[in-house]
């Protein structure tokens, strides 16, 4: 049994934007999976609850009219992954989330909960930065849209207001079109595990696929909150393919990243990691792009 | 005889556990129980100024708050170890139920019994714990310096024991010309059991007696020591051993059950739970030692050792439990696996403040294989020597005859594992292939051995008791002090049983519970002592029984006791071979007999004072995947002669364990300690990796069966033995790929990063 | 001390295909709810966050973990648990016997959540790899098996309910 003070269970976005204005003190809890672990912990002992959990609206991924795709915050990453839209369009996002924890993690976990929660090892966060996601709040006067790199604060605090909720990631056309990705997740183990290191690097080639058109690269636990390596992406930004191209991408991230040291990991090793990871995740992602090192 | 043992017949347990039937510690316990919740210091080292209890008194739900102060001053020993009635061997009783002292980041300070767990946990929350803190130490060299903390007075230097051996003269025989000295420290983590059931239990008072049903490997002992800890006349005491998810030596201890008896009895003998948290399991349980171990040999160049010498430094942590056994051990194995002339060997056993360490599966010979195997293959390198002939050349001989415990090598054991290994792993082939690799992916192959001893014969009490009783229709139940706690042992015994006393196996009924009020005594799970000691007893006891039942088939069938004989459940007249009746005609006949009634039963105890050698290896090939500091397992092959094979299937079953457990020791368990504070930072199953499903190869098991002499049924100890050699044998295939010798296990990214910038194959 | 809100909810759900009702407290976990209301003994507490797998029940035909699922989301749900596979006359289901046979099962702790996560991999009808089924069960920890054995029950069950041959190691 949860220490818990009250359970509001939410029967629909306005009603949980209501719950939410009535209690402020409330924590939402989507899948429950970080959210109940806290409470047990002590954490959030004696906290109250607004449930989100049944709004099927929530649930699953579309296609907007103008292409961009748009993955409900109640989404669970098993789903994600399975889910032929994702598979098509940013099938690295599904990789990604495919390498959350284990199999019943993966059926709880959402990539609402998982973006709200604000924690830089994120397995979704680092390629949602990479594909510059959109956040889409709906509170009290309707819905707000924020870039998910303005989304994340600082370590574990992200942009929600009083009274709001998380209903949707967004993921323009422009900047999934024509794009191959690849994900690194660098843990101490194969399953259920947190990552150590989080890399997400996709490219877009030219039509002739001898050159780089857009590299983007994100982390997750190379700062406080997932970030993306820009002198990286600066590097293979017009630049001819070249196994040279994939070491000098590799080493660029070390101008952007600034991994911490902690019990997990030490900050050289992560940097190390980081440059080690960013140069594979390159190669695989032209790989998949159809163009050659 | 053998129609039975030798088969890989199912499990006795199967259909329960396969069904969710079989009833654990918390599937017995009504629901009706209190829940006792346990207050941990959040120091390493200090006294309890004071409990500000008032606050968790008004908590809801709470019935009763106690804290050190309220304990009775009877300190306990807790190891399963055999009660010794020399004071001198006696197990060091440093424990009270609750401490002021704390001597570790988790110690019980105090307790909350509620009605409900939330209540328990607020309780525990609001209690207001003032401290006067102490300087704490957790390495173990560190607390034996001059000035370091003292953890218990009465130990100076934290030394809870230390022994030597010595042979020959080391200092005068290095100085031979000519001779190669290879030195090493080898690093083993602390590490912990994590068996799926947490340990717990539950306690009640009935009829004035103490009940107490727990989760536990060792319930006759542990039993005993709630009458020490209570100051109870052992028969006041009842312990019940239900089915257990696992132990491996943690649940070789008395853990919870003294203190959730003792808060039966301060809540008017009402039934309290306690059940430890995966959290608290991690820390307010037993750990494995994390010993330190420092190997120097002088070799000539063909390999010959002239002199060793062995220092180990054993990490206690906060009490003493099992103590000193476990490093002198691993200790005891150093001179007999490669035989030298010249030794000097020291080991230690020293108090730290971190959590208590204990009893676990290998018990010391995997932290000893961990060094000892390692050494070998750095010895190797220096002379040039390929790892498997060398171990040809210098392991233990056959005859070999160990003068302490009279153990004997009988057959040439170690050869036709490393064969039967090689032979699986393609371990020459590899050899050449995997010399003079570069580029980043490298592989490699590698191979350790281990010595085990079955069972604590001569240091400690070997016994074990039996009772057999026959049912109208010829089946019959049997129970042990033994227990079963996953590894299989009654589905062997039952096989045991149905040889010896020459029934089928369907008539034989295993008593799985043990409930110290009918249970014959044992000591219980460890040493992987079961089947080899529980054979005695078993032979012995369905001697007695078969005695008795064709003494009554002379009288009912008139014919001679010579000329008569049980099998397969009939009784046979042994000229002709006809069956004359079937032993239910017997039994129910007996037993309802107006003449002479008889209910046929069977009891005795077996004294064991002998033991035996179980050897074998693991052979391992890797990927080491240099830049990013990974090493992915290949194959995996462990070798074992554990004597003749009761049931192959779960023989075989119990090695993937054991291959699991040393993979996880190898390559990513360890449980760590905040350097500042002494908090431990990962005890829970997240963030300690236990290695799953997606961390293994594909496991391959090889027997050699050299039936042992001394056992009634050939066998001798399988339980501990998979668990000893895998992570060394790790360490020595990704030396072989990478060249570089690791000093420590968990062999980790950190460490291969740490260990591959100093050898200059990763520049940053 | 503050207490909690007293909140009891009625919740209404499909056990093992029979509709049944319970009033729960809005605290309790589905585990909670499975163990103390339906004594569903298969469903074990080895963390009770959401790592080991032990207390692994189908929900609407997907596995999760029901420490960490709360009692009250169970609403309306079909919810599996080992007890359901048995037959009438307590005839082990394929899979369960699979375990025996195998020597998959040793302590028995992790094994009815491994079993009901297999059910799922089963139900699916698709042939997996070895890489693959390992990924599937990598959401349940055993201490005993070091999986070897559990990987050879699910796929021989997998095998032949596709109808096709065990392929020879």
């Amino acid at each position: 049994m949860y220490d818990m003070k009250a359970l509001y269970q939410a029967e629909s976005v306005q009603d949980a934007v209501a719950l939410r204005l009535k209690h402020p003190e409330a924590q939402i809890i989507a899948g429950g999976s970080d959210v109940l672990v806290q409470m047990r912990e002590g954490k959030r002992a004696g906290a109250e609850l607004i449930s989100v959990y049944g709004l099927d609206a929530l649930r699953g991924v579309s296609l907007e009219a103008d292409g961009t795709l748009r993955i409900g915050s109640l989404t669970s990453f098993s789903h994600i992954t399975r889910d032929p839209l994702i598979q098509k369009y940013v099938n690295v996002l599904g990789e990604a989330v495919d390498q959350v924890g284990g199999p019943q993690i993966r059926n709880i976990g959402t990539i609402g909960g998982n973006t709200c929660n604000g924690v830089t090892s994120a397995d979704s966060a680092s390629t949602l930065f990479a594909y510059d996601a959109t956040v889409e709040l709906t509170g009290q006067d309707g819905v707000r849209r924020v870039p998910i790199q303005e989304f994340y604060i600082r370590a574990g605090k992200v942009d929600i207001r009083a009274g709001e909720l998380q209903t949707a990631i967004l993921i323009s056309r422009e900047s999934y079109e024509h794009t191959f990705g690849h994900y690194i997740k660098y843990a101490m183990r194969s399953a259920m595990d947190i990552a150590t290191l989080g890399t997400s690097v996709n490219v877009r080639l030219s039509d002739d696929k001898k050159y780089v058109e857009r590299a983007r690269v994100a982390f997750g636990v190379a700062g406080p909150i997932p970030l993306r390596a820009e002198t990286a992406e600066k590097t293979a930004a017009g630049a001819r393919l070249s196994a040279e191209l994939a070491e000098a991408f590799g080493a660029a991230v070390r101008e952007d990243i600034h991994p911490r040291d902690s019990w997990r990991a030490a900050r050289d090793f992560r940097m190390h990691i980081a440059v080690e990871s960013a140069k594979r995740a390159f190669a695989e992602a032209v790989r998949l792009a159809g163009g050659e090192l | 005889m053998s129609k039975s043992v030798g088969k890989s017949v199912a499990r006795v347990d199967a259909y329960e556990k396969a069904t969710g039937r079989a009833k654990y510690m918390d599937d017995l316990c009504d629901r009706s129980a209190l829940v006792v919740k346990i207050c941990h210091a959040a120091i390493a080292h200090g006294y309890v100024r004071s409990i500000d209890t008032a606050q968790a008194e008004t908590v809801p739900g709470v019935v009763r708050v106690l804290t050190c102060f309220d304990v009775p001053n009877l300190p306990f020993p807790t190891a399963g170890h055999p009660w010794s009635t020399d004071p001198a061997h006696q197990d060091v009783a440093d424990r009270l139920l609750l401490n002021r002292h704390v001597r570790y980041f988790g110690d019980e300070v105090a307790v909350v019994i509620a009605e409900d767990e939330v209540a328990a946990m607020q309780g525990v929350r609001a209690l207001k714990v003032t401290y006067d803190e102490l300087p704490f130490v957790l390495d173990v060299q560190k607390a034996m310096e001059d000035g370091a903390p003292q953890i218990h007075e009465e130990f100076p230097n934290n030394i809870l024991k230390h022994t030597d051996l010595r042979k020959g003269d080391y200092q005068k025989a290095i100085l031979e010309p000519g001779l190669i000295r290879v030195e090493g420290w080898y690093d083993t983590p602390t590490v912990q059991h994590c068996h799926i059931e947490n340990h717990g239990c539950f306690a009640y008072m009935d009829a004035g007696r103490m009940v107490v049903v727990s989760s536990t490997q060792i319930p006759h002992i542990v039993r005993r020591v709630v009458g020490q800890a209570l100051g109870l006349p052992w028969g006041k005491v009842r312990l019940i051993k239900p089915y257990i998810g696992g132990g491996f030596g943690n649940k070789q201890d008395a853990l919870y059950e003294p203190l959730c008896a003792w808060c039966s009895t301060m809540v008017g003998g009402r039934l309290v739970k306690l059940e430890c948290t995966r959290e608290e399991t991690f820390v307010s349980n037993r750990v494995r030692h994390a010993i330190r171990t420092h190997i120097i040999s002088y070799v000539r160049p063909d390999g010959t050792l002239v002199a060793r010498k062995f220092e180990a430094f054993s990490n206690q942590g906060a009490y003493a439990s099992h103590g000193h056994g476990v490093v002198a051990k691993g200790m005891g194995a150093f001179p007999q696996l490669y035989p030298c002339d010249n030794l000097e060997c020291d080991c230690w056993s020293v108090f730290t403040n971190r959590p208590a360490a204990g009893a676990m599966r290998g018990y010391g010979i995997p932290q000893a294989m961990f060094a000892g195997e390692s050494h070998i293959d750095d010895i190797c390198k220096a002379v040039g020597m390929v790892p498997l002939e060398f171990r040809r050349k210098n392991l233990m001989p056959v005859g070999y005859v160990d003068g302490f415990s009279k153990n004997e090598l009988y057959t040439d054991t170690f050869n036709q594992c490393m064969d039967k290994g090689m032979a699986a792993i393609d371990y020459e082939r590899k050899l050449r292939e995997y010399q003079n690799q570069t580029g980043p992916v490298r592989k490699g192959i590698g191979l350790a051995v281990f010595w085990y001893n079955t069972a604590v014969w001569p240091i400690s009490l070997e016994s074990s008791s039996c009772r057999m009783v026959l049912n109208q229709d010829g089946s019959l139940q049997f129970q042990t002090g033994e227990t079963e706690i996953g590894q299989g042992c009654d589905t062997a015994y039952s096989q045991m049983v149905a040889d010896a006393v020459g029934v089928p196996l369907r008539d034989v009924h295993v008593v799985s519970s043990q409930d110290t009020d009918v249970t014959p005594f044992g000591t219980g799970a460890y040493a992987s002592r079961q089947t080899y000691i529980g054979g005695f007893s078993i032979a012995q006891t369905a001697a007695a029984l078969r005695e008795r039942i064709l003494e009554i088939a002379h009288e009912q069938t008139r014919m001679p006791v010579s000329n008569l004989d049980l099998a397969d459940g009939q009784i046979v007249r042994k000229s002709d071979g006809r069956v004359l009746k079937s032993l239910g005609d017997l039994a129910t006949e007996s037993l309802y007999s107006l003449e002479n009634s008889q209910h046929i039963t069977a009891e005795t105890t077996a004294q064991i004072k002998s033991n035996a050698y179980s050897f074998g290896c693991s052979f391992v090939e890797v990927e080491v995947d240099i830049p990013m500091c990974k090493v992915k397992l290949l194959h995996m092959v462990n070798v074992h002669d554990c004597g003749r094979l009761i049931n192959p299937a779960l023989a075989e079953a119990q090695v993937h364990g054991g291959m699991s457990m040393a993979i996880g020791y190898g390559l990513s368990e360890e449980l760590k300690f905040d350097e500042e504070t002494g908090r431990p930072l990962n005890n829970n199953l997240l963030d300690y990796k236990l290695s799953t499903f997606m961390d293994h190869p594909t496991l391959e098991v090889g027997f050699v069966e050299n039936p042992e002499p001394t056992s009634p049924f050939g066998t001798k100890a399988l339980g501990e033995p998979p668990a000893c050699s895998g992570a060394p044998a790790i360490r020595n295939a990704i030396l072989n790929a990478t060249g570089v010798a690791i000093d420590c296990c968990p062999i980790t990214p950190h460490v291969l990063y740490r260990q591959f910038k100093e050898a200059g194959l990763i520049t940053d | 001390m503050e207490k909690h809100l007293t909140q009891y909810q009625t919740v209404c759900f499909n056990l093992n295909g029979k509709d049944v009702e319970r009033t729960v407290d809005v605290r309790a976990s589905l585990t909670d709810l499975l163990r103390n209301d339906f004594r569903q003994t298969s469903v074990k507490k080895g963390c009770e966050v959401g790592e080991c797998g032990a207390c692994n029940v189908l929900i609407d035909g997907e596995a999760f973990n029901s420490c960490i699922y709360l009692a009250v989301w169970a609403e309306g749900k079909k919810v599996r648990t080992l007890e359901g596979l048995l037959g009438p006359n307590g005839e082990l289901s394929d899979i369960q016997q699979a375990f025996v046979d195998e020597s998959a099962i040793q302590c028995g702790f992790c094994s009815p959540g491994f079993i009901l996560t297999a059910v799922e991999i089963l139900e699916s009808g698709k042939a997996y790899t070895d890489e693959e089924l390992r990924k599937l069960l990598s959401g349940h920890l055993c201490r005993c098996t070091g999986y070897e054995n559990i990987l050879r029950a699910v796929k021989k069950t997998m095998y032949r309910r596709l109808g096709r041959e065990l392929p020879q190691e």
